[in-house]
C-alpha cells in the first residue's frame, strides 16, 4: 500500500475515526485504525466492536493495500505536522511497519495485521431513508439531554427513533427520557421510513454522529434495521449496533388534557430561573413556581444559603392558582430547547407531570415531573 | 480507718466477698469478681458462648463431650463449632471441608435456625427484664445499656449482670459470655477476654493502659487492608494511634483519623439505642452443586428477590440500590452493585435491576456456590415505587405485590407465584416453594 494525502484532509478524517477509538482498549486492535488503498481509493475505518466508522478520504493512491496503526499516534503526529504537508504513506506488506514520512520527519509504526481487524457486520437494513443534515441535528439536539445514564434501565439509554401517526399524519419521531423528563421532537415522515422498526440509537452513537454532522450541509442517508443503524454523508459512514431493548409507552405519560396554561417569554423566564435556583440546595435543586391569575412568582430556598424569589412580567395565565416544584436544572434543560419568544406550560395539578412547548413550534415536546416542594 | 474495700460480688450467689477473699464465703465459689470500678459502669456487651452448638448440645447430652459443628453440609461453610471442637482449630466461617480436615470426628448438624431464633428470643427478652436499651448486633449477641438501673432492681448492673447469666444457663441450658464496661467499644473487647462462660471488667481509668498494646485490629472496623494502611503510616499499635492529636490524626489518617485515635484510646460514644437504623439487608443462598448457567443462577435469584422485598416491607423500609452478591467455586467473593432511579420494594423490579449485574458476571464458564442480593442503601417506604415518566406502572407493580403478600399471608406462601418461578416439568410444585438446588439459606440483616 501507497498513497500520498494533504495534512487537511488527512486530520479531519482521523479526528472523526479516532474518537470512536476507545482511550483505553483489552482488545489491542481495537485501539488501530484501519488504513485501507482499494481500487485507489483511500478509507479511514475504526471500530469499539459496538460502532464503527468508515471514511473515505481524498488521496493520491500508487499502490492497494491494508493495515492496522494506532489511532491515537497517528492523530497526535498528523496534528503536529506542518499545515499544507503532504503526507507519504507506505506499508510494504506481511509484517512490515508502516512507514510515514513529511518532509523531513519520518516515522515508522508498528502494525496489526488487517486480518485481526473486526468487520461489524451490517446486516440487512431493511429500511432507508434521507434527512438534510440540520434537521438531524435538531432532532439530536432537543432530545439528547434527555437521555438516561442509568445503567439498570439500559433502555432509557440512547434516542428511540421510530415512525408513528398523529391526526392522520406519518411522523417520525425521536424521543428520550430518564424518568424525570422526556422529550419528543418530531418530523414530516421521509420516503422510506414507512413500516420502520423502532429502534433505540445508543448514547454514544449519537454524540459521534452530532459531532460528525456538526458542519456538514449534505443530506443524511439513514439505514436501519432492528439491530442495527448506519449512517452515511459526504464519504463518513458510522454502523452502530442498536439497544437491545424495549423503550417504555411513553404515550401514556405524556398529558393530554392539562388545561391549565402558562405563556411567558422564555427568555426572561429562563433568566429568572436561573437567578432563584442559584440559591436553591444543591441537594434537591428545587424551585416553585406559584401561579395565580396573571401572577408568576418564582422562589427557591436552601437550609444553608437562605432563601430567593423574583416575579415574572408579561405571562398570560388565566386559570385556578397553583403551586408546583421542578429540579430547575431539568426545568432549565427543557426552556433551552426553547428557540421561539414564548414558552408553554401546560399543569394539571402541583403533582402531575407538566408540559412543556414551543408557543410557535409544535414539532417538540416536553414533559416535566414535578418534584415536592 | 481501713481504706474502703475493693468493691466485690459473686458470680454464682451475689454475695459480696470482703477484700482479699477467694473464695466466696457465703457459697465457696472461686468466681469472685473484684474492681474498682465494678459498680459503677453499666454497659454490658453478651456473647452467647458457641450459640448454635450450644443450643444442640443442651438438646442431646451425647454431644457434650464431643466436637460440635454447626454448618449448611459438606460443602457450606461452619457457621458455629462447640470449644470442644474449636481446640482442633476450627473457626466459624471456615469451609466445611476445611474444617472436617482439621476435626474429622466432629458431628456435622444442619443449621435449624428456627430452633435457635427462638432461643435467642429468651435470651433477649431476659435481657429486656434489666433494661429496655438492648441493641442486639446479631442473633447471639447483644449490648446493654444498664445506666439508672440500680434503684429498680436494688443492685447494681454488675450484679444483676452476674445474676442474669446464671438465669441463663439455668433455664436455657446455654452459656454467655458478659463484657461490663464504660461504653460499647470497651464492653465488646472485654466480652472477647474472657470466654467461653466469662465475666470481664474494664475500667475507665485503665482502659487507655489496657489497649495501649494491643494491635490496631482490635478495632471494630480496621481489617486487614486498613490495618496494613495504619501500618505504612507508622502505626501497629492502639497505644501510638491513641497518642495522636486530632489535627495529627486528621493529616495523617484523613477524615476519620480523629475518631480513629478516640477509640484507640478507648473511648466511644455511641449510645445503645435500640432503635438505631438498618443500613442494609439482604438474602442470600449457598446451592447444593455449584451453577454456572445464567438461568439457573437467575431462577436461583428471584425467590431471593421475592424474600427481600418482603423482608423490605416488613420493616417498612425500600432499597435504592441493589448488590449482588456471588461466591465462586474457589471462594472469590463477587459484590457488584447499582443505584436505582428511584427506591422500590416490590421483587420484580428488584429482580429487574439485579439481572442485569448477573449477566455481566454468568459467563457460563465461571461456577458459582452462592448467590445473594441486597438492598442498600436503603430508604423510606414512603418513596418507594412512585413511578416515573419512563416507569408509570410502578404504583401499580407495588399494589399487585401487596395483593399477593395479602393472598399469601392468609392461604399460605404456595397460593400464588409469578410465572417466572415456575420450570417446565415443574407442574404441581408450588411457585416459591423451596427449589431442591438449595442446601441453605439465610437471610441476613446488618445493622452498623
Amino acid at each position: 500500500m501507497k498513497f500520498t494525502v494533504e495534512r487537511a484532509a488527512l486530520l479531519k478524517a482521523l479526528a472523526h475515526v479516532q474518537n470512536v477509538v476507545e482511550r483505553r482498549n483489552t482488545i489491542p486492535i481495537l485501539a488501530n485504525v484501519q488504513i485501507a488503498v482499494r481500487e485507489g481509493a483511500l478509507t479511514l475505518a475504526a471500530t469499539d466492536m459496538d460502532i464503527a466508522i468508515n471514511e473515505a478520504v481524498p488521496a493520491q493512491a500508487s499502490r492497494n493495500g491494508a493495515t492496522t496503526a494506532p489511532a491515537h499516534t497517528l492523530y497526535d503526529i498528523v496534528r503536529r505536522l506542518p499545515e499544507g504537508a503532504a503526507i507519504e504513506f507506505d506499508f510494504p506488506g506481511g509484517d512490515a511497519q508502516l512507514s510515514l514520512r513529511a518532509g523531513r520527519f519520518s516515522t515508522s509504526l508498528n502494525c496489526l495485521p488487517v486480518d485481526d481487524f473486526p468487520a461489524m457486520a451490517e446486516g440487512n437494513l431493511t429500511h432507508r431513508f434521507g434527512l438534510p443534515a440540520n434537521e438531524l441535528r435538531g432532532l439530536i439536539d432537543r432530545t439528547r439531554f434527555a437521555i438516561s445514564t442509568e445503567e439498570t434501565r439500559y433502555y432509557l439509554n440512547g434516542i428511540y427513533l421510530h415512525a408513528a401517526e398523529s391526526g392522520g399524519v406519518a411522523l417520525l419521531r425521536a424521543v428520550a427520557t430518564d424518568g424525570h423528563r422526556l422529550a419528543r421532537v418530531e418530523l414530516p415522515l421521509p420516503d422510506g421510513a414507512k413500516g420502520m422498526p423502532g429502534v433505540i440509537v445508543p448514547r454514544k452513537t449519537v454524540n459521534e454522529l452530532r459531532k460528525l454532522i456538526e458542519e456538514t450541509s449534505d443530506p443524511v442517508e439513514i439505514a436501519l434495521s432492528d439491530t442495527k443503524i448506519k449512517l452515511a454523508f459526504g464519504g463518513v459512514a458510522l454502523t452502530s449496533k442498536l439497544i437491545d431493548g424495549t423503550f417504555p409507552d411513553y404515550e401514556r405519560v405524556i398529558p393530554k388534557e392539562n388545561d391549565r396554561v402558562l405563556r411567558v417569554p422564555n427568555r426572561a423566564f429562563s433568566d429568572a430561573v436561573g437567578r432563584v435556583a442559584a440559591i436553591s440546595s444543591e441537594k434537591t435543586r428545587a424551585i416553585k413556581l406559584s401561579l395565580s391569575k396573571g401572577h408568576l412568582v418564582l422562589s427557591a430556598s436552601s437550609p444553608d444559603q437562605g432563601q430567593a424569589t423574583e416575579e415574572v412580567d408579561d405571562l398570560s395565565y388565566d386559570a385556578q392558582p397553583l403551586e408546583i416544584g421542578f429540579n430547575h436544572r431539568y426545568l432549565l434543560d427543557v426552556t433551552d430547547q426553547v428557540q421561539g419568544e414564548t414558552v408553554e406550560l401546560r399543569f394539571a395539578d402541583g403533582a402531575a407531570p407538566t408540559t412543556v412547548q414551543d408557543a410557535g413550534d409544535a414539532s417538540a415536546l416536553f414533559v416535566l415531573m414535578p418534584m415536592r416542594v | 480507718m481501713p481504706a474502703p474495700a475493693t468493691p466485690a460480688t459473686c458470680r454464682d450467689c451475689d454475695a459480696r466477698p470482703g477484700e482479699g477473699a477467694i473464695i466466696c464465703p457465703a457459697c465457696g465459689s472461686r468466681r469472685i469478681l473484684r474492681h474498682a470500678e465494678l459498680f459503677a459502669l453499666a454497659i454490658a456487651h453478651v456473647d452467647c458462648d458457641a450459640f448454635y452448638a450450644s443450643v444442640e448440645k443442651r438438646e442431646n447430652p451425647d454431644l457434650l463431650a464431643r466436637p460440635v459443628i454447626v454448618g449448611g453440609g459438606r460443602r457450606g461453610v461452619v457457621s458455629a463449632a462447640c470449644y470442644v471442637a474449636r481446640l482442633s482449630g476450627v473457626r466459624s466461617a471456615m469451609p466445611m471441608f476445611k474444617a472436617l480436615k482439621l476435626c474429622p470426628d466432629a458431628v456435622v448438624i444442619r443449621p435449624n435456625m428456627s430452633k435457635y431464633a427462638a432461643v435467642a428470643r429468651q435470651v433477649r427478652r431476659a435481657m429486656e427484664a434489666l433494661t429496655p436499651l438492648v441493641l442486639p448486633l446479631s442473633i447471639d449477641e447483644a449490648v446493654m445499656d444498664l445506666s439508672g438501673t440500680e434503684a429498680l432492681h436494688g443492685a447494681p448492673p454488675a450484679v444483676m449482670l452476674a445474676r442474669f447469666a446464671r438465669g441463663i444457663e439455668r433455664d436455657l441450658g446455654i452459656t454467655v459470655s458478659v463484657g461490663l464496661a464504660s461504653n460499647r467499644l470497651l464492653a465488646k473487647i472485654a466480652a472477647d477476654r474472657d470466654k467461653p462462660r466469662g465475666f470481664a471488667v474494664i475500667g475507665r481509668a485503665e482502659a487507655a493502659g489496657l489497649l495501649s498494646g494491643e494491635p490496631v485490629t482490635l478495632l471494630p472496623g480496621i481489617g486487614p487492608a486498613a490495618a496494613r494502611a495504619l501500618e505504612r503510616a507508622g502505626l501497629t499499635r492502639l497505644g501510638q494511634l491513641g497518642a495522636l492529636s486530632p489535627a495529627e490524626a486528621l493529616r495523617r489518617l484523613g477524615s476519620h483519623g480523629p475518631a480513629l485515635a478516640r477509640m484507640a484510646r478507648g473511648e466511644d460514644d455511641r449510645p445503645v439505642d435500640p432503635e438505631r437504623e438498618t443500613k442494609s439487608i439482604s438474602a442470600e443462598t449457598t446451592f447444593a452443586s455449584d451453577l454456572a448457567a445464567r438461568a439457573a443462577l437467575e431462577r436461583a435469584l428471584w425467590p431471593l428477590c421475592e424474600k427481600l422485598a418482603l423482608r423490605l416491607k416488613e420493616k417498612e423500609l425500600a432499597a435504592a440500590g441493589v448488590v449482588l452478591k456471588l461466591k465462586t467455586a474457589d471462594f472469590a467473593l463477587r459484590t457488584r452493585a447499582a443505584r436505582l432511579s428511584a427506591p422500590t420494594r416490590v421483587a420484580d423490579t428488584l429482580f429487574a435491576a439485579v439481572r442485569p449485574l448477573l449477566a455481566r458476571e454468568a459467563d457460563g464458564g465461571t461456577a458459582f456456590r452462592l448467590i445473594g442480593i441486597g438492598a442498600q442503601p436503603l430508604a423510606p417506604i414512603a418513596e418507594a415505587d412512585r413511578g416515573d415518566l419512563a416507569d408509570p406502572d410502578a404504583p401499580r407493580r407495588a399494589r399487585m405485590q401487596d395483593a399477593m403478600d395479602r393472598l399469601r399471608s392468609r392461604f399460605g406462601k404456595a397460593v400464588i407465584g409469578k410465572g417466572r418461578a415456575w420450570r417446565p416439568g415443574d407442574a404441581g410444585r408450588p411457585a416459591g416453594a423451596p427449589q431442591p438446588a438449595r442446601a441453605d439459606e439465610e437471610e441476613e440483616e446488618e445493622e452498623d
